[in-house]
Parts: structure tokens; C-alpha cells; sequence
């Protein structure tokens, strides 16, 4: 009997990739953990283009005339603020999650170029402490291999309330990750599930918080200077209490953010985009009268220098990159393709982070994997991608006549759908709408 | 030894002489419910603090021997490393938490989640401990010479908890486990080391079950 086409109509309630789920789910009787970010079409800065000078502005001649990058973040309080001499971070990825392979590259390709990297949840690892030379260190809910020797040699202090992946959510690494050297730095037995905490063991709100920063100041002498990061939700009230709290700096991560190990779940239906999230941020600060005071620091699928370039232009003062730096070291990359196949993946769509058995040697604490990741190799093709960013940065900001990044504005920027439009707070292209604000 | 007064000498100053003294005694007066006094000390020193203090009084504390004449506000020697921190009043809520090591001595009751996330030090209430307590408590002691509110030592993992008096409701994944002549010994040394007038003979040990170490999806009605 042969088979009518008709009958073959897919349901879209139903479509192929639904129903895999719903038999994945009862089979498994489980949510699907993995890692990477969200991989569903979100509004991205792709939906925003630059408006290049001509006769109302004048350019900037490219390679000629110079185009500043320096940017210096935690000056409200601290004694010694971050002078970054680029304005592109390293976020906050965990040694556990990453092998120390990657974490040394990461940390020497941010010396080189200036900027800083960020510890993550399980502490910090000699390793990074010494290839990095700006070491932003993280306090988690977690507070594993948290101590006061370690918050001093750090160069700013990142209290993590949530991130993009996740916001709301604790931190997840699975059994086969939890090495001996892992274990004792968390000070858990081998083998586990570890599932760290989603709030804070030690305090709950923004009055709580107002003292617990107060407290990390305390024990650093105020040398340092105190971030604040929270996962993008209701980024005008966070951004607004995290101020109120005494934060140097505000990080705000987009759900476009990475991770490690997350239901997929969490990726895919909590938090809100990067694009919205800048512009709410900075109407915060702007409010409070604090724009370009307390430093905003946006994150979550930044893969370009001009993602970088409409970020500033929106407000922010500095990016941070997760996922592309991991994509810079090879994540990804089309290598190592058998490895991929056992995972069930292969090259371009793997997101198996979780598992430990990363194909490119950087999500892995196995030792033989991990050599696929020479840490100067790693750190100078990571160097290459950050200085290329920050080429296309300096590209974007002169043709809009600027002399230093930070310059760039909102009125740099229009928006070539509504819905970018409406969440960057920036004209429609050929329009003077910008929808919720005038007709 | 030298005095502070803190109705006069600001808290930063206090703090800052504290860690720049390699030794010495220091006494603090009229601490009234400041927050962070004596915080982020690193040095075998002895400080004694005369009356109630507010949050995260010693803080990750490191070497030094801290005593509280009065009533500690949230978090006191929350992540403290080593040392020891004494309380003559009650504590409020997350009292050593996270910590990695040293002693922490309330000599009164201590209030919710005393204990919370500890990884390695010991803490020993003379009074009892409020719901929560020992929540995901990673490693080391928690001793409790009264009674526990319920939920005791939810998603505990590796720590030991010693109870005199009465539990509530058990945290999900604690249980009661077997009081050997090892435990027993290390307990009574402890008390001991820290002039507790109790015998260790008459307490019970609670610890974890280790179910939900690994997921299960048929211990799904615990998480
Ligand atoms: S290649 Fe490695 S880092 Fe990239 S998604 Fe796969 S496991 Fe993760």
C-alpha cells in the first residue's frame, strides 16, 4: 500500500521536534540537562543596524584617526578601580565546568589584551589567578571554595544573584564531572550530582545585600571594586536595587547566556533577550542619575564587535563574553568528529557540556581530552578573535564619527523590526516611531 | 590590649587596626548591633566585643580567637576559615554559615539555618537551633545541646550533626544514623576541647541518606 501524501501533514502543534521530546520525557521520565545557551530565534542586536556618518556627522578616518577603548569600571567606591584597556570582559565560568587547560588560556589572552576574566562557581585555581592578570572573582550561593585570602588577591568581587541561562536557578554539575581535584575544591565527595544553592546561604534581599557587600568591603580594605550580577528579568527593579545595594558595577546577563549544565527547559523559557535588557538597564541607571557612575557590564550572545558596538551604543559600558570565547577556542569546530558522533552530536550543534566528554578539550576534566586544548595555542586563537572584535569596535565607532567607543548613542542606532524597535527604545528604520514612546 | 569604642571610633577604623595586627588582645565596646564588626581578620589575635552586634559579625574569620559578650545579629562568622568565635548570647539567623573551618560557640539558641551550606567547621549550640538548620551542610560538625526546628539537615551531604534534645520534622534526606565509638570519641574530644559539660555518650548522630546524590527519577517526590 502506498502512502498518501496527505496524510503525511505534520501537526504544527506537534511538530517533529515536539513529539521526540514527549517521547525523550517518557522514556526518561526526566528534563533534558545540557549546556550552551538558548538555541531558540530570539531578537538579537542583528536586528539593529548603525547609522554610519555622512553629512550631518563626520567620520572618523579609519586607521588614522584614533578611536579610544579604555574604559574603567568600579570607580564609586573602590580604591583601586579596573582599568580595562578594551571594553570586553571574560564572564564567570567555573573551573568544574571547564577544564584547567581552558581557564589558562582564557586568562592569558586576556592579560595580553588588557582585560579581565572571571572565576565561577568552585573558586578560584592557581592556574587562573596566575594567567590572569585582572581576575574578577565570583560569590556564589554556592560559596564553594570561597575564602578571604582569595577575595583579596582578586581585583573586583562578583556577587553572582542569577545569570542568563538561568535566572532563578542553582548551579548543576553532574557526577561524572566532580574529579578529586574538583570535589576538594568544593568540598563535596566525588562522584555526585552537585547541585548548588539558588539563593545566597546568607542573606535575602536588597537590605540584606546592602550589608553583605558592606562586609566584603570590610574584609578588602574598599580596595577593590564590588559587582553585582543578576540573570535578565525585571532588569529596571534589579539594575535599581542593585545600585541601591552599593554595587561598583552592574552585570546584566541576557538569556541568550551560556552554561554548563541547565535544564533545557530553564534555557529556553526564563528570562528575557540581551536587547531588551541593555536599554532597561540603562534607563535605570539613567533614573537613578548613576549611568556611567555605577558601570553596566551586558552579556548573554555576544558574538561580534558589532553586537559590542549597538551594546554600547545602548548604553553599556563593557561586554562580557562566555560562550564565544569558548567558540573562539574551538568550540564547536569541525575536529575530533568521531568524538562528536559518540555524544550523539556532531560539529555545529553540539551542546554537551554537561557530559564532560567535550571534543575540543575545554568543558572536560579529563586529562586526555584536555590536551586537545594547548593553553598558548588555545590563548592565542582567542586573542585573535578578542582583537578582531575590538577592530570591527573601533570600525563602527569611527564611521559614526566617534573618537572613542564609549561615545557611540541610542541615536547611532535604528532598528529594522518592530519588535526591536520597540524593546531597544530606538526608531524603526525610515520611521522617527519608536513604538510605545510617540505615533 | 587595646580598646576601641565604637561609639566613637568608626567600624572601618576598627576593622583596619584589626588586620594590620600581626598579635595583641583588643577589646571593642559599645558594638550596638554594628554590622561587620571584626570581619576578614587573618591573624592570631584576641578580640573580645562587649555587647550585641548586628550582621556578619567575623566574618570569614581567620586565625583569631573572637568573643561576644552579648547577642549576634545574622551571619555571624559565616564562612570563617579557622579560629574560633565565641557567643555568650543567642545568634540570629545563618550563623556559621558556609564555614570552612574553626569553632563557632553559641552559648544560647541560634535561630534559622544555623549551619547552612557549613564545609568543614564546628559548630556547637550550648541552646537550640531553629528549621533549617544544617541545610545542605557540605562537611563537619553541627552540635546541638537543645532541640532542632523542623527540617534539620535538608539535602545534608557529608556533615555530621549531633542533637541532645528534640527534632521536628527531618530535612529531606536526613536520617538518624548509627552513633559509633569513633564518633563518639571525636564528639567527646570536642566538647571537651571546648569545656562543654556534656557527655557525648547521650547524644544522637544525624547525617545524610545520600539518595539524592545521584537523580533518581524515583525519589523525584524529595526534590
Ligand atoms: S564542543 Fe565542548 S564546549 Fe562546545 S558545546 Fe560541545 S562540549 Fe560544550
Amino acid at each position: 500500500m502506498t502512502t498518501d501524501k496527505k496524510s503525511l501533514r505534520p501537526s504544527a502543534t506537534f511538530p517533529q521536534d515536539v513529539l521526540d521530546e514527549i517521547h525523550r520525557a517518557a522514556d526518561q521520565g526526566i528534563y533534558e540537562i545540557r549546556g550552551f545557551g538558548a538555541k531558540r530565534d530570539l531578537p538579537t542586536f542583528d536586528d539593529l543596524v548603525l547609522l554610519g556618518a555622512s553629512m550631518s556627522r563626520y567620520p572618523l578616518e579609519g586607521y588614522r584617526e584614533k578611536c579610544g577603548t579604555d574604559v574603567i569600571l568600579g570607580n564609586r567606591f573602590a580604591k583601586k578601580p579596573i582599568e580595562l584597556k578594551i571594553p570586553i570582559t571574560i564572564a564567570g565560568m567555573s573551573f568544574g565546568a571547564l577544564g584547567a587547560n581552558a581557564k589558562e588560556a582564557i586568562g592569558r589572552a586576556a592579560s595580553e589584551l588588557g582585560t579581565s576574566t572571571t572565576t565561577g562557581d568552585g573558586g578560584m585555581t592557581e592556574e587562573e589567578r596566575q594567567s590572569s592578570k585582572t581576575l574578577v572573582y565570583q560569590v556564589l550561593p554556592s560559596r564553594y571554595g570561597l575564602n578571604p585570602d582569595d577575595l583579596r588577591r582578586a581585583d573586583a568581587l562578583e556577587v553572582v544573584v542569577g545569570q542568563g541561562a538561568k535566572p532563578g536557578g542553582g548551579g548543576m554539575l553532574l557526577g561524572h564531572k566532580i574529579t578529586e581535584r574538583v570535589a576538594a575544591m568544593r568540598d563535596l565527595p566525588q562522584d555526585i550530582d552537585q547541585r548548588s544553592a539558588c539563593r545566597h546561604p546568607d542573606w535575602t534581599g536588597p537590605d540584606d545585600l546592602e550589608i553583605k557587600i558592606q562586609e566584603l568591603r570590610e574584609i578588602t580594605d574598599w580596595q577593590i571594586p564590588i559587582y553585582v550580577k543578576v540573570g535578565a528579568t525585571r532588569v529596571h527593579y534589579d539594575v535599581t536595587l542593585a545600585v541601591k545595594s552599593g554595587a561598583d558595577v552592574v552585570v546584566v546577563d541576557g538569556m541568550q547566556g551560556g552554561t554548563a549544565a541547565t535544564q533545557d527547559v530553564f534555557i529556553e523559557h526564563v528570562g528575557i533577550p540581551t536587547l531588551p535588557a541593555v536599554r532597561m538597564a540603562v534607563e535605570a541607571l539613567q533614573d537613578l542619575q548613576m549611568h556611567r557612575k555605577v558601570q553596566l557590564i551586558v552579556s548573554g550572545g555576544i558574538r561580534s564587535g558589532a553586537d559590542a558596538a549597538k551594546a554600547l551604543a545602548l548604553g553599556a559600558d563593557a561586554v562580557s563574553l562566555g560562550s564565544a570565547a569558548m567558540v573562539a577556542l574551538g568550540c564547536n569546530r569541525d575536529v575530533y568528529r568521531e568524538d562528536y558522533e559518540t555524544l550523539g552530536t556532531a560539529p555545529g550543534y553540539c551542546h554537551h557540556c554537561h557530559t564532560g566528554r567535550c571534543p575540543v578539550g575545554i568543558t572536560t576534566q579529563d586529562a586526555d581530552l584536555e590536551k586537545r586544548l594547548e593553553p598558548k595555542q588555545g590563548a592565542r586563537k582567542l586573542r585573535n578573535y578578542l582583537m578582531t572584535m575590538v577592530l570591527e569596535i573601533q570600525t563602527l565607532a569611527r564611521a559614526c564619527g566617534k573618537t572613542h567607543a564609549l561615545n557611540l548613542e541610542p541615536e547611532d542606532l535604528t532598528a529594522l523590526t518592530v519588535e526591536a524597535a520597540a524593546m531597544a527604545q530606538v526608531p524603526l528604520a525610515g520611521t522617527s516611531w519608536i513604538p510605545g514612546k510617540n505615533k | 590590649m587595646k580598646t576601641f569604642d565604637l561609639n566613637v571610633d568608626p567600624v572601618r577604623m576598627v576593622n583596619q587596626e584589626l588586620h594590620d595586627s600581626p598579635v595583641g588582645g583588643f577589646s571593642i565596646n559599645s558594638p550596638e548591633g554594628r554590622h561587620c564588626i571584626a570581619c576578614g581578620v587573618d591573624a592570631e589575635i584576641d578580640v573580645t566585643i562587649d555587647g550585641h552586634v548586628g550582621y556578619y559579625c567575623a566574618g570569614m574569620n581567620k586565625l583569631a580567637s573572637i568573643q561576644i559578650a552579648g547577642n549576634a545579629g545574622p551571619g555571624v562568622a559565616e564562612n570563617m576559615m579557622s579560629g574560633s568565635v565565641r557567643i555568650k548570647g543567642n545568634a540570629s539567623q545563618y550563623a556559621g554559615a558556609s564555614a570552612h573551618g574553626g569553632t563557632l560557640i553559641i552559648e544560647g539558641d541560634a535561630s534559622s539555618r544555623c549551619g547552612i551550606s557549613m564545609k568543614g567547621a564546628d559548630i556547637i549550640v550550648m541552646g537550640s537551633v531553629g528549621h533549617m538548620s544544617a541545610f545542605m551542610a557540605q562537611s563537619g560538625r553541627l552540635v546541638i545541646c537543645g532541640d532542632a526546628g523542623d527540617y534539620l539537615g535538608d539535602s545534608i551531604y557529608e556533615a555530621d550533626i549531633y542533637i541532645l534534645g528534640e527534632t521536628g520534622e527531618l530535612g529531606v534526606d536526613c536520617i538518624e544514623k548509627k552513633m559509633t565509638a569513633e564518633h563518639r570519641d571525636s564528639l567527646s574530644d570536642l566538647l571537651i576541647a571546648n569545656k562543654i559539660d556534656r557527655s557525648a555518650k547521650e547524644f544522637r548522630r544525624y547525617g545524610s541518606a545520600r539518595k539524592l546524590y545521584n537523580f533518581n527519577i524515583d525519589h523525584a517526590d524529595d526534590y
